[in-house]
């Protein structure tokens, strides 16, 4: 079996995921407590720019007598804080002036694709600033050697780990706090919320702006963890896709970082059968294998959490889980034909795989009942 | 029952609220002793809910006082008036469908538990959800702490209410129109629960437009009107006719006079009915009744007997499985809504939010929902907005639907102008057959005779109608003839002379005339 392929494709994936999952955090944030962010993408653009150009400019001005590492954590400080300034615009816009929550962050996906292409225009570009690097992968000690897993999952850069820590602490924050009790009171039933004494807009200000720190992150992580410097557009549209990842996800952080994985996924697929080594039809077909028993293996996990398996559940589980794993292990001894396809299909498959999952097996989620709308006191 | 040398609880002295263009309070002063249950009687709009809202902290009064036992206190916000131990049950329920009992009732006040991290602690379920327990034992109210509020009866939700200012510690309890979502059974339960905890030490406000309970449940009565005190008084020194005329003003006619009825040619004639639910259950099985020009046919029946399915089938909402329906001789089985309403159906639906009115249009574009396509309303496919002002300005006066402007969603009007506005549209066309379902529920007493009054009216006119209520009293006092409605079937037809409520409850509960002569 292709065992390598499958840890890069995964290794490869989690990356490609990360800024995602900031950027549903972002979200999860924010529509948790009854605000829509679809400024996201915006919000990560900015951040991406403001990252580049705090470290760049620290590294320059400091004529790099600093470790690059410091360098890079300035620009993550300003990325982190012009999410926060830009979320709190978002705030402002829609909670107090009431205006509406799509326009305004259609407003500042608008304002963020202006300025950062003008200065990347007038500034950045005509003085060559260049970046200054990316952070080092560190390999966690003892776990990193576990095979398989110790690749995939402990040996990647800082922020992958601040990643899935966020994921964690976000479903602990908002459904085993006060906090979070009090931000999705907001976001389902704010007048109720009202009645008990909860500040509804106070409520609502603080988690938009805290979901401007995670966009922050999710811009930063494209400059300090993969290209080093600030491309024009370089979001290139993850903003919606984290979007589309929160909503996937059933609005909780552990679901977003799931679809995250599966769009992230895609895209290492896409990358990874641009090298041109692979033949198409044997990765398909372990991709599909994969898919297959990852569904499998979902599915039995969730079922046991939820205590409500069945012997007949159970047979279908296993029917999946059998049949990704004959798939898998099979396509080792079928001779594939060496057929190529246009890499735009094969870009294509994942997604469509995708939906087929979220069209049959994930459950139609309702989002917080309040999205959307400002309160009014009355 | 107090005496006077008790120090009340709760004394409001000369609140005064005014909003843009309303005074909703003036002056008003009242007292609530311990123990008491006092209720505050008012019609819609008397300045009932604005009152306790500020009591509640909700909103902030223009002028006046409040005293909690004695002493002077300033209530910003409802975390005071929790401080306070004052507690409110509002009207509509504030509790989160998607969280459980326990969640609801610690929003606002969480415990935690482990390390002390101010907002970011664990959140202590287990020990809420054990002194929920405790409590609801205490009080009689059984309760599952882990049960989401979705899943749960409104009289169920109720009780989290209930349980919800308890457990916040509430002596005092404002029950803003508690029984206007319940079921008369539910009604009967909730009182008791009321009785218990006054015995228990709490005192209770109950506001409400309802002046049967008002005499069940009262130690002492307040009854407001236009946002003044008219009086206070107890259930002893008092009737329901009285109370009445305090709340509205002058005299009202709880039982509307009528004149012998006048039956020519018959309109409606249902012929073995047959009709599913969504369940695909068989609800209405084998219906067959008539009803005359210038009659009112009463159906009585505890809801859910098919009568919610019957009058669907019969306005073209619902498709019925067997049997015929004939308006005017011609047989409109399974007709489509448009052509029955051409025809001449009219049509008062049972939830007037949801299948009455486009909540979020304004008044005059709600009067024209079925005629829209039509001259004078629209030309050549265009609608022409002055002849729907001017259509609605006029129904709006010949209606006395109370209203700032023609241009405001229904939504802001009161239960009774909602209704109001759905009577207008659909007695303003030329009709044969009105159907009425539930005209009343949750009027206050002035929007009931006048609904009453407009019913009674269409009669006289040679209009057939049929009214479908779960309120016994408004079956006996309006109908001509009555049908009793049970399992899917009329077990029983009468003249309204002949029938008195027993009788009818008899049929209600399935029971058959053998059986009530034995």
């Amino acid at each position: 079996m292709e065992i390598n392929l499958i840890i890069g494709l995964s290794t490869l994936a989690i990356i490609k995921a990360a800024p995602l999952v900031f950027g549903a955090l972002c979200g999860l944030l924010g529509e948790r407590s009854g605000v829509i962010n679809i400024g996201i993408e915006g919000m990560m653009l900015i951040s991406a720019f403001t990252t580049f150009l705090g470290s760049a400019l620290f590294n320059q001005w400091t004529g790099g007598i600093f470790p690059t590492n410091l360098s890079l954590l300035v620009g993550l400080f300003c990325g982190i804080t012009s999410g926060a300034l830009i979320a709190a615009l978002h705030a402002v816009l829609s909670i107090h002036y009431k205006i509406d929550q799509v326009i305004s962050g259609t407003v500042i996906n608008l304002l963020a694709v202006g300025l950062t292409n003008y200065i990347a225009n007038v500034y950045i570009d005509p003085t060559h600033l260049s970046g200054v690097g990316v952070f080092p992968t560190i390999p966690i000690p003892i776990l990193s050697d576990i095979p398989i897993i110790g690749p995939i999952l402990f040996s990647h850069q800082p922020m992958i780990y601040l990643m899935f820590i966020m994921v964690i602490f976000m479903q602990y924050l908002v459904f085993h706090t006060p906090m979070g009790l009090r931000m999705r009171s907001v976001g389902e039933h704010p007048r109720s919320a009202d009645t008990v004494g909860i500040d509804v807009n106070k409520t609502r200000y603080v988690n938009v702006i805290l979901g401007g720190v995670f966009a922050g992150l999710g811009g930063a992580i494209m400059v300090l963890e993969s290209v080093g410097r600030f491309q024009k557009l370089m979001t290139s549209g993850r903003g919606f896709i984290a979007l589309a990842a929160l909503i996937f996800g059933g609005w909780t952080s552990t679901g977003a970082l799931g679809s995250a994985l599966l769009f992230g996924f895609s895209e290492a697929l896409g990358v990874r059968l641009q090298f041109g080594d692979l033949n198409h039809v044997k990765v398909i077909v372990i991709v599909s294998g994969l898919v297959i028993l990852g569904l499998g293996i979902f599915l039995l996990i969730k079922k046991i959490i939820e205590k409500e398996i069945s012997i007949k559940k159970f047979i279908s589980i296993s029917i999946l889980i059998v049949l990704g794993s004959i798939i898998m292990i099979g396509s080792n001894y079928v001779k594939f034909p060496t057929f190529s396809i246009p890499i735009e299909f094969l870009g294509l498959l994942p997604y469509l795989l995708t939906i087929f999952v979220l069209a049959g097996f994930v459950r139609r989620a309702k989002g917080p009942a309040a999205a959307g709308i400002p309160y009014e006191k009355q | 029952m107090k005496n006077n040398n008790i120090e009340p609880i709760l004394k409001i002295e000369n609140i005064t609220k005014k909003f843009p263009g309303v005074l909703a309070n003036d002056r008003i002063c009242f007292e609530l002793y311990p123990q008491e249950i006092h209720c505050l009687l008012g019609e819609n709009g008397a300045g009932k809910s604005t009152l306790m809202n500020i009591i509640y902290g909700l909103y902030t009064q223009d002028e006046g006082k409040i005293y909690v036992k004695g002493e002077e206190v300033d209530i910003k916000n409802p975390n005071d008036a929790l401080g306070l131990g004052i507690g409110m049950v509002h009207q509509h329920f504030m509790l989160i469908p998607v969280m459980t009992v326990t969640e609801n009732l610690m929003l606002g006040q969480e415990k935690t538990t482990g390390l002390r991290l101010g907002q970011l602690s664990k959140l202590d379920r287990s020990t809420v959800s054990k002194e929920l327990r405790e409590l609801a034992t205490k009080y009689g109210l059984s309760l599952n702490p882990n049960a989401y509020i979705e899943d749960l009866s409104v009289g169920e939700e109720q009780r989290v209410e209930i349980l919800k200012v308890l457990y916040k510690g509430a002596e005092i309890l404002i029950l803003d129109e508690p029984t206007a979502v319940l079921t008369p059974q539910e009604t009967d339960e909730f009182f008791n629960i009321l009785r218990m905890l006054v015995k228990q030490g709490k005192s209770i406000i109950f506001i409400t437009h309802k002046l049967k309970e008002v005499l069940t449940i009262a130690d002492r009565i307040t009854v407001l009107r236009n946002g003044k005190t008219v009086g206070t008084t107890t259930p002893n020194e008092t009737n329901m006719h009285e109370l009445a005329e305090m709340m509205v003003g002058r005299e009202v006619l709880l039982n509307i006079e009528k004149g012998q009825p006048d039956p020519k040619e018959k309109v409606l004639e249902v012929s073995d009915l047959f009709v599913m639910d969504n369940r695909k259950l068989n609800v209405v099985n084998g219906v067959s009744f008539f009803i005359r020009a210038g009659e009112i046919y009463g159906i009585a029946g505890v809801q859910g007997n098919g009568q919610k399915e019957l009058v669907e089938t019969l306005t073209g909402l619902r498709k019925s499985i067997r049997g015929h329906v004939k308006l005017l001789g011609d047989d409109v089985t399974n007709d489509n809504a448009r052509s029955l309403t051409l025809t001449g159906i009219a049509h008062v639906p049972e939830d007037r939010q949801k299948h009455g009115l486009v909540m979020g249009f304004s008044i005059d574009l709600n009067l024209i929902l079925q005629t829209y396509f039509q001259s004078p309303f629209s030309k050549f496919g265009f609608i022409n907005l002055d002849s729907i002002q001017e259509n609605a300005t006029q129904l709006v006066k010949k209606f006395d639907i109370r209203t700032p402007s023609i241009n405001t969603p229904v939504m802001n009007l009161s239960g009774g102008n909602q209704q109001k506005v759905i009577i207008a549209r659909e007695l303003n066309r030329p009709i044969h057959l009105l159907v009425v379902n539930q005209p009343t529920r949750g009027l206050d007493v002035g929007s009931i005779e006048f609904i009453h009054r407009q019913i009674v009216d269409a009669r006289d006119k040679g209009v057939a109608v049929l009214l479908v209520s779960a309120e016994l009293d408004e079956i006996l006092s309006l109908s001509d003839r009555i049908g009793v409605m049970f399992n899917g079937k009329i077990v029983s037809e009468m003249n309204s002379s002949e029938a008195d409520k027993t009788t009818l409850g008899y049929y209600m509960a399935g029971l058959t005339r053998e059986k009530i002569v034995t």
